[in-house]
């Protein structure tokens, strides 16, 4: 089975039921995406499948064939909000962020904070209580609009 | 700028935000053995049999393969690592299995055979204490005397989940003649000393690295002892690396939990509102094996006053035994449980009286020179009254509760404390030590302090370039290894920025003194290496008896007040948490984001513990031990919250810090269920799950 694995094209000999979670941890050695319950409520294996995040624990491999798996290792354009949970709190123990910053990088810019508890609310962090998430994501969307209209200050 | 009070980014962030923090499941090496715990099926009795289907490649231990002594060593020595011919708890380790296929393991079969005995599976029916407290200050007689009029009520508490996210995990590997286990855990030194007893192994032989760990809560405080008891015994007995990881399932069902609680008040006030006697009952299910249980019962006895002055009390506490997993740690330690009922029922005293529950608190509130139950003499620090006044100012309380009368909104309110530090002489005994190393670029920190999410390594980071006048990103942190690091104690009861930033604090100030005017790199070449270490010292005054329970039971308190806002809705009895408010006196904040983020979390788990998280016990089991019907609040759940930290600062805490881990958890369950009663429901068991909101709604009609 052939799928793109952050950008590059990859060929997998694993059981085709495997979960898409062991199969980028173990046979690519990517082990940014966590495992918390595997059951699909947790939210720390979050990975985007053609661009829309899922639970790699609850999609076996299969499922990606023929398609575009991004990894926190690979997410594109989340310098930005990697700079802001560290700032902001939206990190603590760390084993929530990975899944937790690419379900936040396919957050619309100008997202109200309820459109961002509705986009996470897949995602348990028990460190947080969440606002230095919000924080975070709020100061992600303002930096990078101040950088898409230069002269605009955050 | 200075290096304390400042909200640095933390140090450890860049590698969590990409993913590259390595956590224990992630570093499974090739060749490592997987493991598989063979649990009790009943709550008590005796093992019969036990029988192995196996393939070949099995390494396979029971008790009889135990090197050394077959206990779990941490306060008594009832709790055996394996079941020796009884189980005591269903989810009991009986036996281990290990092998380098997760599907071989999976698939093998153990049949275990029993003689059942009856079980006691309920605390009010159990015959065993592991500990009982009986706390006596004036009397009781007179007290109630005085009273004009009596309050009694009875307040339930349920169990409650750590849950952090990471599961536990070790990984335990055979060298040199002794033994190696790095894992997901608190506390380094108290996983070191039951596996020497484990494996009858002198202490140079162990080794203990703390992973990055994915919370911990006090969930990881005493059980790693246990899991890396087994992994130690496989890869002892395989010549072999062993992981032993839980799946989500085996850790709620197997792992401690928050101890539920039977609380019983009875008070005496008089007409205008002056508490004159307080007879408080504390019962606490303790589990299968004492654990950490009698700590947690000194805790709960120790904050079951709530934070307020009374001449005439008596406090009798007992944790008793039952045939259920053992309970642990949960940040908090007995103090949510004794809060909730102490802050439930002061409103309810309020109401009876006819008087504002502002003003009942404030009537009593414990004020600097008063004294505790116990008889410590309070400090200038002690801030009951100014976080009382900040939380209503700032939730304009009173104005709002008016506004809400008679719609299915409500407002409530909580005050709180939380004594930082072991209890008693617990930090005396432990006489914890930490040391500084001069580098060439500045200092290292060593100390077995964990880094478990809180900011640990930034804030003893903080602490120790405020001391030495280096700057912060020339302060290292150690990884917590007992073979790097002294025993600093272990990462629990809100300690390690108070005591052990304090200790550093020392050490800072001792090597600033050495350095003199030479920078570390000229020092270093000048007269060669330089380690400065410093163990706790006992504050002046700070006196206690273990036996009679007098003296001061904690180094300081930190004191909070919540303001909840609730929606109920009638037709469900679903509670929705709309706004929070904590008012937190933290002494002096360190890096006041890393405190924003305590009390922020802290808060969250209240909220569950309050109204969502709900452990269903079936025969002695968690029937729910899943997170698809354990639910824990998720950002839909969590209200929007505003914190506020006020500093009234500690004497010995570095630069006046006061813990601040644990106390934010004390606050929202009461301030939710206040909140509730508002809206005319009396609840006064947590979690307020619709179920239980319907059922006082039925009884309220």
């Amino acid at each position: 089975m052939r799928f793109t694995l952050n950008g590059r094209p990859v060929d997998t000999t694993a059981h085709p039921m495997a979960r898409l979670l062991d199969v980028v941890r173990e046979e690519f050695g990517l082990t940014g995406t966590k495992e918390g319950c595997g059951e699909g409520e947790c939210g720390a294996c979050t990975v985007l499948l053609d661009g829309a995040p899922v639970n790699a624990c609850l999609v076996p491999v299969a499922h990606a064939a023929g398609h575009d798996v991004v990894t926190i290792e690979g997410v594109p354009n989340a310098e930005t909000l990697r700079e802001t949970f560290v700032e902001h709190g939206g990190t603590q123990c760390g084993i929530c962020t990975p899944g937790l910053i690419v379900a936040a990088s396919v957050i619309p810019q100008g997202a109200t904070e309820h459109d961002v508890r509705e986009a996470l609310a897949g995602n348990l962090c028990r460190c947080t209580g969440y606002q230095g998430i919000y924080r975070a994501i709020a100061a992600a969307h303002a930096r990078s609009a101040a950088r898409a209209e230069p002269g605009r200050r955050e | 700028m200075p290096a304390v009070g400042t909200s640095l980014a933390r140090t450890d962030g860049p590698s969590k935000v990409t993913g590259q923090a390595r956590y224990v499941a992630d570093m499974v090496v090739p060749g490592t053995l997987f493991a598989r715990t063979i649990r009790s099926s009943i709550p008590r009795g005796r093992i019969t049999g036990v029988r192995f289907e196996l393939d070949d490649g099995f390494t396979v231990v029971t008790a009889a393969d135990v090197p050394g002594h077959n206990r779990v060593a941490l306060i008594a020595d009832d709790q055996p690592c394996l079941a020796d011919g009884r189980v005591e708890h269903a989810e009991e380790p009986i036996a281990l299995l290990a092998h380098a296929d997760r599907l071989a393991l999976a698939r093998a079969v153990v049949h275990v055979a029993y003689a059942p005995e009856p079980a006691c599976l309920d605390p009010r029916d159990s015959a065993e204490m592991f500990k009982r407290i009986e706390i006596a200050k004036g009397s009781l007689e007179q007290g109630f005397a005085a009273a004009d009029l009596i309050v009694e009520g009875e307040y339930r508490t349920g169990h409650q989940e750590q849950l952090y996210i990471e599961p536990h995990g070790v990984i335990a590997t055979p060298e040199d003649g002794g033994i190696t286990v790095a894992g997901s855990l608190q506390c380094p030194y108290y996983v070191h000393k039951a596996l020497c007893v484990l494996l009858g192994l002198p202490p140079h032989r162990v080794r203990v690295v703390q992973t990055e760990t994915g919370g911990g809560f006090g969930g990881k405080e005493d059980y790693p002892s246990i899991i890396a008891g087994h992994a130690a015994l496989l890869a002892w007995k395989a010549r072999q690396p062993v992981a032993v990881l839980y799946d989500r399932q085996e850790d709620m069902a197997a792992t401690t939990k928050r101890h539920p609680a039977v609380i019983r008040h009875r008070t005496g006030l008089t007409r205008d509102g002056r508490l004159v006697a307080m007879d408080i009952d504390v019962l606490l299910d303790g589990g299968a094996y004492t654990t950490l249980s009698p700590v947690v019962l000194s805790r709960a006895c120790l904050h079951a006053t709530g934070a307020y002055r009374c001449d005439h009390v008596r406090i009798r506490g007992r944790v008793a035994k039952t045939n259920t997993p053992p309970n642990g740690a949960f940040r908090g330690f007995g103090a949510p449980q004794a809060l909730f009922a102490a802050e439930v029922h002061m409103d309810r005293a309020a109401e009876a009286l006819g008087l504002d529950p502002v003003a009942l608190r404030e009537r009593n509130l414990l004020r600097p020179g008063d004294t505790t139950a116990t008889g410590q003499v309070l400090m200038d620090d002690c801030s009951a009254g100014a976080v009382l006044a900040e939380a209503v100012h700032r939730t304009d309380f009173r104005a709002r509760r008016e506004a809400l009368r008679g719609t299915s909104r409500g407002i409530g309110l909580a005050l709180f404390f939380h004594g930082a530090g072991f209890t008693g002489s617990g930090e005396t005994m432990l006489a914890s030590r930490a040391s500084l190393e001069l580098t060439p670029t500045g200092v290292r920190v060593l100390a077995s302090s964990t880094e478990i999410g809180q900011g640990t390594r930034t804030a003893l980071a903080q602490i120790v370039a405020e001391a030495t006048a280096l700057d912060p990103s020339a302060v290292e942190v150690a990884a917590a290894d007992t073979a790097i690091v002294p025993d600093s104690g272990p990462t629990v009861a809100s300690r390690t920025c108070m005591v052990v930033g304090n200790i550093l604090r020392r050490c800072g100030e001792t090597l600033r003194r050495r350095l003199g005017s030479l920078t570390p790199e000229q020092y270093l070449r000048r007269h060669g290496p330089l380690v400065v270490s410093e163990q706790y010292e006992r504050p002046a005054g700070l006196e206690w008896d273990d036996v009679t329970y007098r003296g001061s039971a904690y180094g300081c308190y930190g004191y909070g007040c919540d303001v909840a806002e609730v929606e109920v809705d009638p037709d469900t009895g679903a509670v929705r948490v709309i706004a929070l408010t904590a008012v937190i006196d933290v002494g002096r904040a360190i890096n006041p984001g890393l405190v924003r983020g305590q009390i922020e979390g802290g808060s969250a788990q209240g909220v569950g513990y309050a109204v969502l998280e709900d452990v269903v016990m079936r025969e002695g089991r968690m029937a729910n031990a899943q997170l698809t019907n354990y639910a824990i609040p998720t950002t839909l759940d969590t209200p929007a919250m505003d914190v506020v930290l006020l500093e009234h600062p500690y004497a010995h805490g570095p630069y006046g810090a006061k813990g601040v881990g644990e106390i934010p958890i004390n606050g929202p369950a009461p301030a939710i269920v206040n909140a509730i009663r508002t809206t005319g429901l009396d609840l006064r068991d947590i979690p307020a799950t619709p179920e239980r909101v319907l059922e006082a709604s039925c009884a309220s009609r």
